[in-house]
């Protein structure tokens, strides 16, 4: 099926960067999970790296506009996020998987993501040729008619990646999506990582330095809720030379936190 | 013309699509098969033989031909209005509502009815988990939608009330207890649960408004068992009050409805 371009897809871009934050402070219970990020980061797929509790889904949950910035200025699309922002309009462009994504057992994986597709205020013309083509894109057609808790942990995970890519994002947030996923769907999913993140800003969060390497054209370490570094999976590498671990982008990243942690210890 | 018929080694290269075959290898087998019958039937068998080959191929072209694809069940469609989570907490508020009246009726002489005491609160329980992170398994996917918000609360709350509301006309019916005295009351009910949930989470609100009824109004009146003098028509003004302001602070407050609580 042909789809029609409208005038807004074909306008210019007004924007440098699709995500951008400036000092962007965000907070989750009384703790400061994200504490004066800058981020700067356009199309592309841009891994997120960190030890738990860095405050990697708390900055998700800020870009994906769930939760409200305590401080500083975000701005998505262009568009800066506040109080005044029409945020149905930004959230069309936005595509999230949470990293505990829930669903009701009883739907079908087409009905899943149809329902997505209807909360995310796609013209209902469109739904049922766009469901069926991110169905076949995960590598679901076969189950789509089936239930979603007969699904596996990996297929439950590729449904999840189906229902935040079937509005074309411009901007694809995903929080662990290879949890749960054996090496070979990895590998597909990487491959669907590079193909989407062409045309898109993709951000995914992961703990496994080697999914960052294989897929993503951008590097970003956090700690603390702060960028400990920013750059391409090769500059990783150069820093491997001191930390420990099994391949040289682990010793880089372990010696980035080291050094990000002392330095944080001697300013204190 | 003699026939000399393809050897089966040959067929089998040609059906992987063995690119040594030299061309006029390849040219001299199709002007054969093209009059050979023999020859195209087993050249058909090679093809079916092949793991993941002509039919899996062809069972993914119908797939593209058939571009319409199946169409949706009314499951998702029902979802539009509510979660299927919501369902077992309406069959609870009216499994409780037909205790109510029961009671009712077997107490016969009881005032006043029980029934009219819980109305007001009735669809407490269910608006408080048709939009709450604890009891939707969706609620985080849902609440980053752009339709996400006051609409979908709304959508949701008047759900209930359509499931309750009847309900408790006809129950009251039968327990004598007139919708002209728990009306406005069960609306002010909802529309503050509503507008104290934008602030401190709905399940908390209805919990908190649930209790403070239970000990200010029921607890004391099934001792006194005097009509409470929150049903007299005098306080249908104050009740009515009660809905403006909660849809008052529900309208300021609209933007927290798409945000998940920030205190997890």
């Amino acid at each position: 099926m042909v789809r029609a371009v409208n005038a807004a897809e074909i306008a210019p871009t007004t924007y440098g960067a699709e995500i951008s934050a400036n000092r962007l402070m965000v907070r989750t219970g009384k703790r400061m999970a994200v504490n004066g990020l800058d981020l700067s980061l356009g199309k592309g797929v841009h891994g997120l790296l960190g030890p738990n509790g860095a405050g990697k889904t708390t900055m998700m949950r800020a870009l994906a506009t769930v939760l409200r910035p305590a401080g500083g200025e975000l701005m998505l699309l262009g568009q800066r996020i506040d109080s005044r922002t029409d945020m149905r309009q930004v959230r069309r462009d936005i595509g999230y998987l949470p990293q505990e994504f829930g669903f009701y057992p009883r739907f079908t994986v087409r009905e899943f993501v149809e329902y997505m597709a209807w909360l995310k205020e796609m013209p209902a013309r469109d739904v049922p040729g766009a469901v069926q083509r991110v169905v076949e894109r995960v590598g679901l057609a076969d189950r789509a008619d089936d239930r979603m808790k007969t699904l596996s942990g990996g297929m439950l995970r590729r449904a999840g990646i189906a229902q935040a890519i079937v509005n074309d994002p411009q901007i694809l947030l995903l929080d662990e999506p290879t949890v749960g996923l054996d090496p070979e769907q990895r590998l597909a999913f990487r491959a669907l990582l590079r193909d989407v993140g062409r045309d898109t800003c993709v951000l995914v969060s992961t703990h496994l330095v080697e999914d960052v390497v294989a897929a993503c054209t951008d590097v970003l370490l956090v700690d603390q809720g702060q960028m400990v570094f920013q750059g391409a999976p090769s500059d990783l590498e150069v820093w491997g030379a001191e930390g420990t671990g099994d391949s040289p982008a682990e010793r880089g990243y372990s010696a980035l936190l080291q050094r990000h942690r002392a330095q944080a210890g001697g300013a204190r | 013309m003699t026939p000399e018929h393809a050897t089966q080694e040959l067929l089998e290269r040609y059906v992987e699509g063995d690119g040594r075959l030299a061309a006029d290898v390849v040219w001299a087998l199709e002007a054969h098969l093209e009059t050979c019958r023999g020859c195209r039937d087993r050249i058909g068998v090679a093809v079916r033989g092949r793991a993941g080959g002509a039919d899996a191929l062809l069972a993914q072209v119908r797939l593209r031909l058939d571009d319409e694809p199946a169409p949706a069940s009314g499951r998702w469609r029902a979802a539009r209005w509510a979660p299927p989570t919501l369902a077992p907490w309406l069959v609870m508020t009216v499994t409780v509502l037909f205790i109510a009246v029961a009671l009712d009726v077997l107490a016969g002489s009881h005032r006043p009815p029980h029934l009219l005491l819980l109305a007001p609160v009735t669809p407490l329980a269910s608006v408080a988990a048709a939009w709450s992170q604890g009891r939707d398994p969706a609620f985080e996917l849902t609440a980053a939608t752009p339709r996400a918000g006051l609409e979908l609360m709304l959508r949701r709350t008047l759900v209930v009330l359509a499931v309750v509301m009847p309900v408790l006309t006809v129950g009251g019916l039968v327990a004598g207890a007139s919708p002209v005295r728990w009306l406005v009351p069960c609306l002010a009910f909802t529309a503050s649960t509503l507008a104290l949930g934008s602030v401190f989470g709905l399940t908390r609100a209805a919990l908190g408004l649930g209790l403070v009824w239970t000990a200010a109004v029921v607890a004391p009146t099934l001792v006194t068992r005097e009509l409470p003098v929150a049903f007299e028509p005098a306080s249908t003004p104050v009740w009515a009050a009660a809905v403006v302001v909660g849809v008052a602070v529900l309208m300021t407050r609209r933007r927290a409805l798409t945000e998940l609580p920030s205190d997890q």
